[in-house]
């Protein structure tokens, strides 16, 4: 098992240590419930770390991008970043990835933590014939996430850069509390916030610094329930190699007018599924649950949980292509009232 | 850990707390702090017969979902309502506010069965 930069900080601030993706991990320091309110209130700040960097530099390093991922990388200025996909040969997703242009000829990849030596396979083979080079970094890099309204502003207090400069999906350097960084207006919670890189001998003391300006230390637990209210995908649940990501509410990532690895599959695929959004009258829906109308099985919970905002059980869920509610979930035997949920789950900025 | 010396344990975590000819039944200190945040009780109905270790109720932490077992087998005879809607009373007072439900055994000498503090004690020092 794995350890990040910042076990030890963890473990001094009470935070309860899992494993994750190969990875010790904090659950939560308090309460989950607590640590999400802090973050959609205030600002909070995650341990990232086990998450994967990837760097992408070469002569041909744009258009082997976009022969690699399902988004328009010809759309993406220098300090800019998109979210994206890698598209598998047979038009499903490899990974749900964050892109970030670095420079003319130079992008940082970031993947999920348990699809690194996959996704780092995957691109090497389809590299070949491209002036490209593709290198894992992850080991070398430290990633925190700052998350919230309040994020802005106490970050502001740590660095000399002016951050109201900065708009969503920004990347540019600067020094945090006296260390180098890499700062994005990005995250994985549906609030404002910055993520940070960083060298991993430089992480403790930013996140410290940054939980003495007020964050408060944010674990696993919170990072899922966050970004299930916020509606956000988390890969091997809504989005799995057969997922075709045009029946899912993400299909505006893929766009048509260009080519890419898997673009003739993913196109002829028919949609046999749709996502839903659903808040359960009571209990807690999970992974796995049946989605059940007119009393016959019609679909499954890819993820469930708990929504601190609304008090109640919600679910991301696949149902049957014209499947009609009212909708059911199957919590242990009982057909349980579903309603349909726009996603978001919550308002959110 | 909380441990009161007032009232008996189950292995699984649960308190029984006799009052009369019945007792109260919750969940102890240690197992809500397992569980964290409580954010639903599943409760049984009053009137039912349980047996000894049979899953009477649920609860739903953020993280995950728990049954609640009979310690002894009786009849429902109440459940916490305030439940319904302040679950986490479960974390804020399980000994107390938090207990889950009333339970009149088929006969009080079963209690005599389960451990007491110190028994408890030992089952989760050989957890740790």
């Amino acid at each position: 098992m794995k350890k990040t930069p910042l076990y030890e900080a963890h473990l001094r601030l009470g935070g309860r240590m899992v494993a994750f993706a190969g990875y010790l991990l904090p659950l939560q320091y308090t309460s989950i419930v607590e640590e999400h309110l802090a973050v959609r209130k205030e600002a909070g700040v995650f341990d990232v770390s086990h998450m994967g960097e990837f760097l992408v530099r070469g002569e041909e390093a744009l258009a082997f991008l976009q022969w690699a991922t399902a988004n328009d990388v010809g759309r993406l200025k220098v300090g800019r970043a998109q979210y994206s996909m890698l598209p598998s040969e047979k038009g499903g997703v490899v990974d749900d990835i964050y892109l970030y242009r670095l420079g003319e000829r130079e992008y940082l990849m970031v993947v999920n933590a348990a699809n690194i030596a996959k996704d780092l396979a995957h691109l090497k083979a389809l590299a070949r014939g491209f002036r490209v080079e593709v290198e894992d970094a992850s080991e070398e890099t430290a990633l925190l996430a700052l998350q919230g309204p309040k994020a802005a502003s106490l970050l502001q207090g740590l660095t000399e850069e002016d951050l109201s400069q900065k708009r969503k999906n920004d990347v540019f350097p600067a020094r945090v509390a006296g260390r180098p960084a890499r700062l994005a207006r990005t995250g994985y919670t549906g609030e404002d916030g910055f993520e940070l890189f960083l060298a991993p001998e430089d992480a403790e003391a930013v996140f410290l610094a940054l939980v003495e300006a007020g964050a408060k230390p944010a674990g696993l637990g919170a990072r899922d329930t966050l970004r299930l209210e916020a509606g956000f995908p988390l890969y091997g649940h809504e989005l799995t190699e057969e997922t075709n990501p045009l029946c899912t509410p993400w299909a505006w990532v893929v766009k048509r007018e260009k080519d890419f690895w898997g673009k003739e599959a993913m196109l002829s695929g028919a949609c046999r599924e749709r996502l839903v959004g659903l808040v359960l009258e009571a209990g807690i829906p999970r992974e796995g649950y049946r989605v059940l109308s007119g009393g016959r099985p019609v679909g499954r919970v890819t993820s469930g949980g708990y929504s601190p905002l609304l008090e109640k059980g919600i679910a991301l869920a696949y149902v049957e292509e014209g499947a009609e509610g009212p909708f059911q979930v199957e919590v242990r035997g009982r057909a349980i009232p579903a309603a349909l949920s726009p996603l978001p789950f919550v308002p959110l900025k | 850990m909380d441990i009161p010396k007032d009232r008996f344990y189950t292995k699984t975590h649960e308190w029984a707390l006799p009052e009369g000819d019945t007792v109260l039944v919750g969940i102890t200190d240690y197992a809500q702090d397992a569980l964290g945040d409580v954010v639903y009780v599943e409760l049984p109905e009053v009137g039912r017969a349980v047996e000894k270790g049979e899953a009477v109720a649920v609860v739903e932490s953020v993280k995950t979902a728990s049954d609640i077992y009979a310690p002894v087998a009786g009849e429902i005879v109440e459940v916490n309502l305030a439940l319904e809607k302040t679950p986490e009373l479960v974390n804020q007072d399980p000994y107390g506010e938090g207990w889950i439900f009333r339970l009149k055994p088929r006969d009080m000498g079963d209690l005599d069965e389960l451990l007491d503090a110190g028994g408890y004690q030992e089952v989760l020092e050989s957890e740790a």
